[in-house]
């Protein structure tokens, strides 16, 4: 069914079975936006068996780095990557959340050092699993899941 | 190197280094034996904001060890604050003295400084954050005064807002403690951190009798909407000699001052009275970690 809804790709990278409403954070992250060259499909709200509803991205010639893939964790925990080459997939495999960041988020503590405006600092985070995916600020200690209103 | 930002750098067995090294040092922080281990060293007190009491604590453990002390006032601090940003600032300073103290209003600010400092740093206090020297002259006053291996302590007060509570529990847990909350619902340890360390809350009458150690912190009135429910909150946790009628003999009462009113005066003179000398103890444990930090950047 999804293949009816956008285009296959010659070559690139299609993250699959991300959350419904997820893929303008999955292009942010990807840093897509209109000064991009990448050919870019995007699905959302897609019927999904496994998860109801789901959004899909197509990226034409353009394969993930490692940050790139546990940032798209974060958000979008289920996600599945699809290698892409000549048509055909070459790799799959699910994202995993990465264990430390650093930058992407920001602390949602104002009173953080790592959120002062005149200092060379970039936040730095430890993920952690417990029943739900969570942050700890490197710095001042906050945790918090409210990873998208939180994104740089 | 190595430098000293929350409670959790350190392993029990630094703990324990730190408090034995203080005991040892006690007739040196008294003045009453003249020891040079820091002599020719030089520490920068850098207090973004003020706190008199640690200030000083930090600058007579120094002397009294043959070091000497520059002072960053919080005046020249503040002017500091405004144009030149922390990370420059540490960079200089660094290049001035064999150690930093710092105590700044933003959390992780201790942290942040570390990294960009070329000498050991010492947090004394970073916002909400940590404040790690208190938490060991208090776990040195319990060691001392009454026990600290399965003590029995009641934490009185604001234990939410409180930075002191927050790391002591954390170490205390190091100690099999047993941990009571004495405090309003609106002021309890933040549900994480019970998680975390476990203890249980409860009214203070119904344990006075059990426990070997109270610690008491201010309850604050900025944390309330008016005063009148302010007034009706603090009063209830105000310790008095009459509460303490069913305490065990050698029951101690802590408290990392200032106090207001959150003890009677009449305690003062009772022999459970014990925050002058946890005062003090800040003397000693101060040198302690100042040998420590320096000797982890030899
Ligand atoms: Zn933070």
């Amino acid at each position: 069914m999804e293949q009816l809804t956008i285009s296959k790709i010659r070559e690139g990278t299609v993250i699959d079975h991300i959350n419904a409403g997820k893929a303008p954070l999955v292009l942010k992250i990807l840093g897509i936006d209109k000064g991009s060259k990448e050919t870019v499909s995007l699905a959302m709200n897609v019927p999904s068996k496994k998860m109801g509803k789901k959004d899909i991205v197509k990226v034409e010639g353009k394969f993930l780095g490692e940050e790139e893939l546990n940032k798209i964790a974060l958000i979008a925990p289920g996600a599945t990557i699809n290698i892409i080459k000549d048509y055909k997939i070459v790799k799959k495999f699910k994202v995993t959340p990465p264990e430390k960041l650093e930058g992407i988020l920001r602390c949602p503590n104002r009173n953080c050092i790592s959120n002062a405006e005149r200092e060379p600092i970039t936040p730095k985070f430890k993920i952690v699993k417990k029943s739900t995916l969570f942050a700890v600020c490197e710095y001042c200690g906050r945790r918090f899941s409210n990873f998208e209103d939180n994104l740089e | 190197m190595k430098h000293l930002i929350s409670i959790e750098d350190l392993s029990k067995s630094d703990i324990e280094r730190i408090l034995n090294l203080a005991e040892y040092l006690i007739p040196v922080a008294e003045g009453k034996k003249r020891m040079e281990i820091m002599r020719g060293k030089i520490l920068a007190n850098l207090f973004f904001e003020p706190s008199t009491r640690t200030r000083m604590s930090f600058e007579v453990a120094m002397k009294r060890l043959g070091g000497e002390v520059v002072n960053l006032t919080s005046q020249e601090a503040s002017s500091i604050a405004k144009g030149e940003n922390l990370a420059d600032t540490i960079r200089v300073i660094s290049g001035y003295a064999d150690v930093i103290v710092i105590r700044h209003s933003l959390e992780g600010a201790a942290k942040f400084a570390a990294e960009n400092s070329s000498v050991p740093v010492i947090n004394a206090g970073d916002g909400a954050g940590q404040h790690p020297t208190q938490t060991l002259l208090d776990l040195f006053t319990l060691r001392r005064e009454a026990k600290l291996e399965n003590v029995k302590i009641a934490l009185v007060g604001d234990l939410k807002y409180s930075r002191t509570v927050h790391s002591l529990v954390k170490a205390l847990k190091l100690y099999n403690a047993k941990i009571y909350y004495v405090c309003p619902d609106t002021l309890m340890l933040p549900e994480e951190l019970v998680e975390e360390v476990g203890g249980e809350r409860v009214a203070l009458e119904d344990i006075i009798s059990e426990v070997d150690a109270i610690y008491v912190t201010r309850i604050q009135k900025e944390r309330f909407p008016d005063e009148e429910e302010y007034r009706k909150v603090a009063g209830s946790y105000v310790i008095t000699s009459k509460i303490l009628e069913n305490a065990k003999e050698d029951l101690i009462i802590m408290h990392p001052l200032p106090r207001v009113d959150e003890i009677t005066f009449d305690v003062d003179k009772t022999k459970h009275a014990v925050y002058y000398k946890q005062a003090f103890y800040g003397v000693p444990v101060r040198m302690a970690i100042l040998c420590e930090v320096v000797e982890w950047s030899n």
